[in-house]
């Protein structure tokens, strides 16, 4: 299905440049890091249970089925957001929505590269970074490596996950990350308290 | 030496370094780790203040937070003064500069205590009384000179400079109040491992241990113990210590807002620092370890500076070395007041007289004092306090009458007895019980995971204290799960005990009294006024509360609350559980708005989104609005040009060749899935199904209601896949409604809806030229009008980047909507532009857009609809499936009132002088010439100057507009009834021509 | 702020994270253009308030954007307990009398 969305991943150079939002900004404080990520592929991803399987075997990685887990692989992360959906998120440039499309179990994957922005949370006081705008427990025990969800910082929405004890990805929506990245950098300023 | 009343060798203070500051103008100096408080008194200065309503001079209560009575206004500059800060609890930095307040010319010389005076005029009740007539009065003449006189200090005027931080927290044990107690608690929770927070409000923890210098723990002076404990508690990985740091509130499921007091204290904070930091902490288990607070005695005149609770004069001189008088006399109701006159006896001050109320009490203080020589005098008052600026002398009497005597002092000590502090468990929605035989409220039925420990739960003794917090706080760790562990309860050597005491006033401002006998300090409330509201009619302990004002000022009556209740009890005849306590609320003690606000101020006070094109527009001068979050490019002045040439010449250019426009914020939803179109048929007014792939459709939502929700052109782009796009401000509230839908009503369709407003930056090019600019930068999409015709849709490249190219308009001329992925918004733009300069097209703003959509009679939700038009209304029944069975909102549409006679319809307006532009919002009438208030047939909800038309052009909402074609209307306004005609919405291009044009 | 259990992450949430969307178990009809305009105004506009339990529909907005039902004292402000979108109300809610 959704054979439309597919053809645009047929090679052709953009004659124009790309620019995405906050390229290449990072802050350093103390205890905390911030870093605006590089640009991604990903999708939104939805399907019943069955159809789970054929497109996790598509995709490379095991979509999750428990709640606020996610799944890693070659670069490739899904994220668990809700019961039938899921945020898929490769970092090694190829395109998830081009492997989705040789699926034909029921699904909705929808790319969204470019709606998303990643910015990375790390040092020993990441947590407490977050947690000056997102009312999660950030502590290990419940939200351990590997954890994912959607959530709130200050105002505005957030998927967060962790990626290492010290270290999370914060994706928000394009144009909330100057909002999100100015909320982290006063959030860094104290988060060492 | 840094004030004559500091004791050598009294205190704690002893390494430390002076610290200069200055208080009313005059030169100080301190020792750092004195509170503002303690080092006046250091310097012998009682008098800090002036009461709320009668100016009374006023000294410090207290040694805590608990202080009514030293608000001072801090200064550190311009920007930064903060009014009403404690005194008692405000820690001495060097160069501190502080002012009293509430005071006119001078506070030894107040011209406002006239209003002591003038008292009996004052009394309770007095603002519900007094200003009633005549009415115009209330509002010209009392208010502003009410708001003028009252308040307590005075705001700041400049923005806060000072920021202020916010943090979330999670544990599994919460220890409020850090005294012996609360460390105990922390320590047995601790042990198991469990996270522990422990927070306490003073600079240090210890509580009570800062002033009971009989309490010896493991060996050491229970002060010294108490701070050894929390250092081992700070070295765990697993606890959290946060010293100056109040929990002002206790709210649902174990959530506890603090308020940690950061750079407050420092001499030089800089700009690193927060001045303080809220802590939002989610418990899973909460220990309330708050303590007791001392209750004055209830006399004539007993707010003369130099009168304090016993306990505060004990902490002022075992923590601070100070003594609070030379020649002090103490009146009490209870033991612990007998310990503060051993303290300060030994250490040199002389005591005049205990005066006790009680009649022959024993124990080892009274024996101890006897033995140190020291006057006791049982079952006796002191009736009276003499001085006013500095109390100096007290007059005692048999409690049942008889001859007085005047003892000179310079100071009392006064104890009534201790109330537990049940505020934060009464806000946890706890219910309190009265101890009939101890004479106090103590926590009784719980609602939430928490326990009380100590004396705020009605324990007396330190051993006892420890046994029942090491015990609560162990238990406490368990029950959040974690293991159990053995650990070691500290053991007590020595301790201090009392209990006990008096309610109410005492002998001498008792009933037919009218002494000034002060409750509430803080709000001047005296017995009197309570026992007045009682005879006036109050029943309820709340009305009595209102009326009187007792306990509702920032002390939130702390040290008032009980001697109030006992007062209207006894004036009611009825017994304290039967009157009841008031209901203790949050803040506990005052919160500054700054701490609350956090990170959200400035930049952060709200999200500001901007598009991908956004840098281009602020490049080139354009003036921007606000559309809910977004900035949106108004318009695009050029040198020289208002808004009105500006507009007029990108509506002018927009027709003759091409403009370009930033659609970048409108909603788009994909919505995906093999019941994608019966979903669209459900959700839209319109037919889906057979739209072919490649087409578009202007759809129109509804709410079940049958008005008009939201509308946009969608595209189908497969089969199985619409590119729905929605308003800009409708955007989140239309993915929720199709959300809903899609999960509760419709489960059974397998679609799925994604929102790709960000994914995807529009570039609407509209005009004549139109296709000429972007024709040159496709690649795979043939842009013939057979091929791509008006309102369709195809995907391929536009310079070199994926495209979603929308043939469609919103100006009625010749138009499209390139969609690229964000990322390339700008790039795409600006290749667009350099091709659009070659046909002298402009780029155009907000206005020129909702000109030229007016010009063609398109509508705007929200503007030209307010959730109570229905399509029919807004001439839009050809959107409306006509043989639909089902769609949300059509049974709604034939509700009576909505196919009804007489509603307002969407019109044309011309006025009969084209050159007046009429105001959106105006009221429409049929008859100018009839009395007011008028009958109003509808209103102008679009108005516009149209450069294109070289008229105004107008949209109304007006009762059966649509039969009132050629009529002549009326839109009254404040200078001068203006003429219109009604006419059909279109004003330019009727034919609608262009759109191939 | 109230702690929510969402049933599809199956933990507690911040009530941040959750919209609440008015009262649950009103089934819109199969067949709503035959509905009288008595029943449609009891479907559409008609609600209980009730002072006490509630049935209500709430959704886990910035969580797993999924709607789910609620029963909640309104009088507490507690949360008896929390169940999917699709199933049937409770005929006994733990801890109440009916």
């Amino acid at each position: 299905m959704a054979k439309a969305a597919t053809r645009k991943t047929a090679a052709a150079t953009p004659s124009v440049e790309r620019r995405a939002a906050l390229a290449g900004q990072e802050l350093s404080a103390t205890g905390v890091k911030l870093a605006v990520l590089p640009t991604a592929e990903r999708i939104s991803l939805r399907a019943p249970e069955a159809s789970v399987a054929a497109l996790s075997k598509a995709l490379g990685v095991t979509l999750p089925r428990k709640p606020k887990t996610s799944a890693s692989k070659a670069g490739r992360t899904a994220l668990w957001l809700g019961p039938d959906e899921w945020l898929v998120i490769d970092e090694a440039g190829k395109d998830p929505l081009a492997d989705c499309a040789e699926v034909t179990a029921l699904h909705s994957a929808v790319g969204i590269s470019h709606r998303n922005v990643a910015i990375s949370v790390t040092g020993p006081a990441a947590a407490s970074a977050i947690n000056s705008g997102c009312p999660q427990d950030l502590s290990l025990d419940a939200f351990p490596v590997g954890a994912a969800s959607r959530t709130i910082l200050g105002k505005v929405e957030i998927v967060l996950l962790r990626t290492a004890e010290d270290a999370f990805r914060v994706e928000c929506w394009r144009s909330f990350s100057d909002y999100v990245f100015t909320f982290l950098s006063y959030a860094a300023g104290d988060a060492a308290a | 030496m840094s004030g004559a009343f500091r004791i050598p060798g009294a205190g704690r203070l002893k390494q430390a370094k002076t610290a200069r500051f200055s208080f009313d103008g005059q030169s100080y100096a301190g020792i750092e780790g004195d509170t503002l408080a303690s080092a006046l008194l250091a310097n012998g200065v009682h008098l800090v203040g002036r009461s709320f309503k009668y100016h009374r001079p006023r000294g410090f209560l207290s040694a805590g937070a608990e202080e009514p009575n030293a608000l001072v206004e801090i200064r550190r500059d311009a920007a930064r003064k903060t009014p009403n800060v404690r005194a008692t609890v405000q820690e001495l930095y060097d160069g501190l500069a502080a002012q009293s307040q509430n005071r006119w010319p001078s506070l030894a010389f107040d011209v406002g205590a006239v209003n002591d005076i003038a008292s009996p005029l004052f009394s309770a009740g007095f603002y519900y009384k007094t200003f009633m007539w005549p009415k115009a009065a209330w509002k010209n003449l009392y208010e502003p000179k009410i708001r003028a006189a009252a308040g307590l200090g005075v705001a700041p005027d400049q923005p806060d400079p000072d920021h202020y931080s916010a943090r979330y927290a999670h544990c599994d044990v919460l220890v409020l109040g850090g005294g012996a107690a609360g460390i105990a608690a922390a320590l047995a929770a601790a042990e198991t491992g469990a996270r522990v927070i422990l927070a306490d409000e003073q600079a240090e923890f210890g509580g009570s241990l800062r002033f009971e210098s009989g309490a010896g723990i493991d060996g050491q002076d229970g002060f010294a113990w108490a701070q050894a404990a929390v250092a081992s508690l700070k070295a765990m990985d697993n606890v959290r210590v946060l010293s100056r740091s109040t929990a002002f509130g206790y709210y649902a499921q174990n959530f506890v807002g603090l308020v940690e007091r950061v750079s407050d204290h420092l001499q030089n904070p800089g700009r690193d620092l927060p001045r303080e930091r809220l802590w939002q902490v989610r418990a899973r288990r909460v220990v309330l370890a708050t303590g007791a607070i001392e209750r004055h005695m209830v006399f004539a005149d007993n707010d003369r500076p130099g009168i304090m609770l016993a306990s505060a004069a004990r902490t002022f001189l075992n923590h601070y070395g100070v003594a609070v008088g030379r020649n002090v006399g103490v009146y009490t109701a209870n033991d612990s007041a007998y310990a503060a006159a051993i303290d300060l006896k030994k250490a040199g001050v002389n005591v005049a007289a205990i005066v006790d109320l009680r009649d022959n009490p024993t124990g080892p203080v009274i024996d101890e004092a006897r033995a140190l020589g020291i006057e006791i005098n049982f079952g006796r008052a002191v009736i009276r306090a003499g001085g006013k600026l500095r109390v100096s002398s007290m007059t005692v009497q048999p409690k049942n009458g008889g001859g007085e005597r005047i003892i000179p002092v310079d100071a009392i000590l006064m104890s009534a007895g201790w109330t537990p502090s049940v505020h934060l468990f009464s806000q946890s929605r706890g219910k309190v019980a009265f101890n009939d035989e101890t004479k106090r409220f103590v926590p009784g039925a719980y609602a939430q995971d928490c326990v009380s420990v100590g004396a705020c739960n009605g324990t007396d003794g330190l051993s006892a204290t420890i046994d029942e917090a090491y015990a609560a706080g162990a238990k406490a760790a368990k029950d959040a799960g974690a293991k159990v562990a053995k650990g070691t309860k500290p053991k007590v050597d020595a301790s201090e005990s009392w209990s006990r005491g008096m309610l109410g006033a005492a002998p001498g401002a008792g009933p037919n009294t009218t002494v000034k006998a002060f409750v509430d300090f803080q709000n001047d409330v005296t017995a009197k006024d309570i026992r007045q509201a009682v005879h006036e009619g109050m029943r309820s302990i709340e009305h009595v509360k209102r009326f009187t004002t007792n306990g509702m000022a920032t002390d939130q009556g702390k040290t008032s609350n009980m001697h109030g209740l006992v007062i209207a009890a006894e004036t009611l005849g009825k017994p304290i559980p039967q009157v009841g306590l008031t209901t203790f609320r949050a803040p506990y003690t005052p919160v500054t708005f700054g701490s609350i606000v956090g990170h959200a101020r400035g930049p952060l006070f709200d999200p500001t989104r901007k598009t991908a094109i956004h840098p281009w527009a602020e490049a080139q001068g354009a003036v921007f609005e606000d559309v809910g979050q977004w900035k949106r490019a108004w318009y695009f002045p050029k040198a020289g040009e208002d808004i009105h040439a500006a507009v007029d010449r990108e509506c002018v250019t927009v027709r003759k060749t091409a403009g370009l426009f930033d659609a970048s914020t409108l909603g788009k939803i994909e919505v995906v899935g093999p019941d994608a179109a019966k979903f669209m048929e459900l959700l839209y007014t319109n037919p889906w199904e057979k739209l072919e792939p490649g087409r578009c459709r202007y759809g129109i939502m509804l709410r079940e209601d049958g008005f008009i929700y939201d509308d946009g052109v969608v595209g189908r782009l497969a089969p199985d896949r619409f590119h729905v796009t929605t308003t800009t401000g409708g955007a989140p509230r239309v993915m929720n409604h199709m959300e809903d839908y899609l999960q509760t009503e419709f489960p059974h369709l397998n679609v799925w809806l994604t929102s790709t407003t960000e994914q995807w930056a529009v570039i609407a090019v509209q005009g004549p030229k139109s296709r000429d600019i972007i024709a040159p930068l496709v690649a795979g999409i043939d842009m013939s009008d057979e091929a791509l015709p008006h309102m369709s849709v195809r995907e391929g490249r536009i310079c070199g980047v994926p495209t979603r190219l929308f043939r469609m308009s919103f100006s009625g001329e010749r138009g499209f909507e390139v969609n690229v992925p964000a990322d390339y918004g700008q790039a795409v733009w600006e290749a667009l532009w350099a091709e659009g300069q070659k046909h002298g097209a402009t780029a155009y703003g907000t206005e020129a857009m909702h000109v030229l959509r007016a010009e063609k009679g398109y509508i705007i939700v929200g503007q030209d609809t307010d959730g109570t038009v229905t399509p029919n209304d807004a001439g839009l029944d050809w959107a409306v499936g006509k043989r639909k069975t089902d769609f949300v909102g059509i049974r709604g549409m034939a509700r009576p009132d909505l196919v009804a006679k007489g509603r307002k319809q969407l019109v044309g307006l011309k006025t009969k002088d084209p050159k007046v532009v009429l105001e959106e919002g105006a009221q429409v009438v049929a008859d100018p010439k009839q009395a007011v208030p008028m009958t109003m047939i509808g209103h102008v909800t679009s108005s516009y100057w149209s450069e294109n038309c070289g008229r105004s052009i107008a949209l109304a909402l007006v009762a059966d507009g649509r039969d009132r074609m050629g009529e002549t209307l009326y839109v009254p306004m404040p200078n001068g009834t203006i003429e219109v005609e009604v006419s059909g919405m279109v004003f330019f291009d009727e034919k609608g021509e262009r759109l191939n044009g | 702020m109230l702690l929510i259990r969402c049933p599809y992450c199956e933990e507690e949430r911040p009530e941040l994270e959750f919209r609440n969307a008015g009262e649950a178990h009103i089934a819109r009809s199969a067949n709503i253009t035959g509905e009288s305009d008595d029943d449609f105004e009891k479907f559409f506009f008609i609600r209980s308030n009730p002072k006490g339990i509630i049935y209500e529909r709430w959704r886990h907005m910035h969580g797993c954007a999924r709607f789910f039902n609620a029963v909640r004292d309104t009088v507490t402000d507690k949360f008896i307990m929390t169940y999917k979108a699709g199933e049937p109300k409770p005929a006994k809610v733990p801890g109440v009398a009916k």
